[in-house]
């Protein structure tokens, strides 16, 4: 190694691999229920989903990506619930993996939430 | 993309409580379920919370596991990994509060007040992966150092920092550093004194095994600031996890040329060897270090000629401890005012204590200098264990003294632990209540410097065996007043007149005790009794006759027959045949044996 360039290089290769760990400093909690009923309907993709997302959006600073048991809105698994400092916290209802990319760019990246796919539009 | 990262402890305390056995079952159950491409198995270095070993963390919630079994790694990754429900039994709960606590390791009592700055990655990145330090600024502090600082500017930073040697001594680095730029030579040295040898101290151990390249980087940055191209680490043959990591560490390095010939293309050079310490105390002492490394026989050798002028082969060298140096790269990146921000007046910065004997939680912990006794043993430490009552705390090892109760708010630095007649030491903090006997406890120390003695000076290597047999006949009962004021002149002659460091504060634990709990060895002497219990050829066994239920088992357990009476009859201890070994104590239900 010949220069602090190469240096940089190693550290950003490796940052979003050891950010997971840093559990101070994140603003947005991304939440996906991963009981059996969530597991059932299809949690995991979505999980996944917002793992790589997160990442390859640059976000991992600020959004922490974790899962939970069961909600207790089985029927509109799988649920992924979102939780931002001083706001009201969001529940997006029957997901997939591609909701959970829009999901990334217009909410988590662009700041406005999703109405259509909140449980708020579900049960209306 | 990993989206969970479960990190087990590879340090020495959670390896031998079975750390191994739990990361294999990990790893085959992760392979099972098909999860190796969600989840990530880390191994680290230590947590601090030893006494709880094997200890996992998973990330990213930070969710913090206590003695996790082989056959716990099923529910774990059955509830945790794929349902998200962590499991509540093997969450680590303060013991102070009875609710299940918080599952972030972050937000226990054990952790809140502490500060981790030498410990910053340990138990958070794998030690054995170079990459994982680059993530975490790794080896940037070198690169700043080389590409925009001259020695001059790195030792005034040092300087400003505050920063003084955490091996015991508290000498300022800076200071310690510029002396050995200014002497001439063609050859200089850096040395890494890694022979921690304190009863009950395991810092530097758990920085070696938990964060290696952080020592390597300080070394470097060391020998560009003082002109030295070669450094030597002292470490003790007993450390086989710390002088693996450590091999490992030093051939990555080198495979990516931050150590070696023209690091980072500035024509700098600088490499590392390890030497084997065989154990002895004394050659935690510098001279006795380095003349160890040489190949000589480990015996101290008179100061001045300072190391700095004259040290490793006769050659100009800086030594500095294990614990100093995992601080200097943060110094460095961050600056020398975030570091002198920490601590107090005189002492800079964080220090790390290994927290034993009477204490709930049984760790290491790193606290902001200044921080009082009290946070430590009663908050961090989660208090005396047992409902026992706090008696003393003992710093600095078989050099330190003890820190009597009524001085538990003293804020800790070098100065004040001076002081109260103690000593910082490599950070060893033994925890005593009041079944330990203060008399006992300086014999014990004393007995360690006793056989650790190099023997090369007549103060140390005669007058500690006499101060020994002096406490031997004290405990015993054969003591006599007189015996108190011979101890007093003979210790302040052997740490007047000693030629190396562990003379000259070997009497300390026989002071401090003398000065803080005199009571306890008169009540020895003048009363032929030890107040603690502890002292067996003072003790005596009786049995209480109205509390004895006549169940026979006493007589039954005692090895020496010295219990006479037979079921459903008062039994009663025959003095002459008993051997005072308190197994009748242990063994009676009734509280009807009585300790005297």
């Amino acid at each position: 190694m010949k220069s602090i360039e190469e240096l940089m290089a190693i550290k950003e290769k490796m940052q979003n691999k050891v950010s997971l760990r840093n559990s101070a400093g994140d603003d947005v909690r991304v939440v996906v229920g991963m009981a059996t009923c969530g597991i059932a309907a299809g949690a995991r993709p979505v999980l996944n989903a917002f793992v790589e997302g997160v990442s390859e959006a640059g976000l991992s600073d600020r959004v922490m990506v974790t899962q939970t048991g069961c909600i207790g809105i089985c029927q509109y698994e799988p649920v992924v619930e979102i939780y931002e400092k001083d706001k009201e916290k969001v529940t997006y209802v029957k997901m997939n993996a591609d909701k959970a990319k829009e999901v990334i760019e217009r909410h988590l990246k662009g700041g406005k939430p999703i109405a259509e796919y909140t449980i708020g539009a579900a049960t209306k | 993309m990993f989206r969970i990262h479960a990190l087990v402890c590879g340090g020495t305390g959670c390896t031998s409580s079975g750390s191994v056995k739990v990361r294999e079952a990990l790893e085959a159950e992760i392979k099972a379920k098909g999860l190796e491409e969600e989840v990530k198995i880390v191994q680290t270095g230590c947590f601090g919370l030893c006494a709880l070993g094997p200890v996992m963390i998973i990330y990213p919630e930070g969710t913090f596991y206590s003695m996790v079994k082989p056959e716990d790694i099923p529910e774990i990754v059955e509830e945790h990994f794929l349902k998200g429900r962590p499991v509540q039994r093997l969450i680590y709960k303060d013991k102070q509060e009875d609710a299940p606590h918080a599952s972030s390791l972050n937000d226990t009592a054990f952790y809140k007040k502490q500060k981790r700055v030498a410990l910053r990655n340990c138990g958070v990145i794998n030690p054995e992966n170079i990459d994982e330090y680059i993530a975490m600024d790794g080896y940037f502090a070198i690169a700043k150092v080389l590409k925009e600082m001259t020695p001059d500017d790195v030792i005034d930073v040092m300087n400003r920092s505050g920063l003084r040697g955490r091996g015991g001594g508290g000498f300022p680095t800076g200071r310690k550093w510029s002396f050995a730029k200014a002497s001439v030579s063609d050859k200089k040295y850096v040395v890494c004194n890694a022979d921690e040898g304190d009863p009950g101290a395991f810092m530097d151990r758990s920085v070696l095994e938990g964060d290696p390249h952080a020592v390597l980087e300080a070394m470097a940055i060391a020998g560009y600031a003082i002109g030295a191209d070669e450094g030597w680490i002292y470490v003790r043959a007993e450390y086989p996890i710390a002088v693996r990591r450590l091999n490992i560490a030093i051939e990555q390095a080198r495979e990516y040329g931050l150590l070696g010939k023209d690091i980072l293309g500035t024509g700098f050079n600088f490499d590392i060897h390890i030497r084997l310490g065989a154990g002895a105390f004394v050659c935690g002492e510098e001279t006795a270090l380095l003349t160890s490394i040489e190949g000589n026989r480990g015996e101290p050798r008179p100061r001045p000629p300072f190391p700095a002028v004259k040290g490793l082969f006769g050659k100009p060298t800086i030594i500095n401890n294990v614990e100093t140096y995992a601080n200097i790269p943060q110094i460095i990146l961050k600056g020398p005012e975030w570091f002198a921000s920490m601590g107090t007046e005189t002492s800079k910065g964080t220090k790390v204590f290994a927290l034993g004997g009477k204490i709930t939680n049984t760790g290491l912990v790193e606290i902001p200098m200044g921080t009082t006794l009290r946070e430590i043993v009663e908050e961090i430490g989660g208090g005396v264990p047992n409902g026992k009552k706090f008696k003393a705390a003992q710093t600095g090892g078989p050099s330190g003294g003890c820190i009597p109760a009524s001085l538990i708010d003293t804020p800790i630095d070098y100065d004040n632990l001076i002081k109260i007649g103690s000593m910082m030491g490599s950070g060893g903090l033994i925890v005593m209540d009041e079944d330990t006997c203060m008399v006992d406890l300086a014999k014990f120390f004393l007995e360690f410097t006793v056989d650790e003695s190099c023997g090369k000076c007549a103060p140390c290597r005669i007058g500690m065996v006499r101060m020994l047999e002096i406490l031997k006949k004290i405990t015993s009962g054969n003591g006599e007043m007189e015996d108190l004021d011979k101890l007093e002149e003979l210790g302040n002659y052997i740490k007047s007149a000693s030629l190396c460091g562990l003379g000259q504060t070997a009497p300390n634990p026989v002071l401090s005790t003398l000065r803080y709990f005199r009571e306890e060895y008169e009540a020895h002497i003048k009363e032929k009794r030890c107040p603690a219990g502890v002292c067996k050829s003072l003790l005596a066994y009786k049995i209480d006759t109205e509390k004895c239920k006549k169940c026979h088992m006493c007589a039954k357990v005692c090895p020496a027959g010295a219990i006479k009476g037979e079921v459903k009859e008062i039994h009663s201890i025959d003095p002459t045949k008993c051997v005072k070994c308190g197994a009748c104590y242990d063994t009676c239900k009734f509280g009807a044996i009585i300790k005297k």
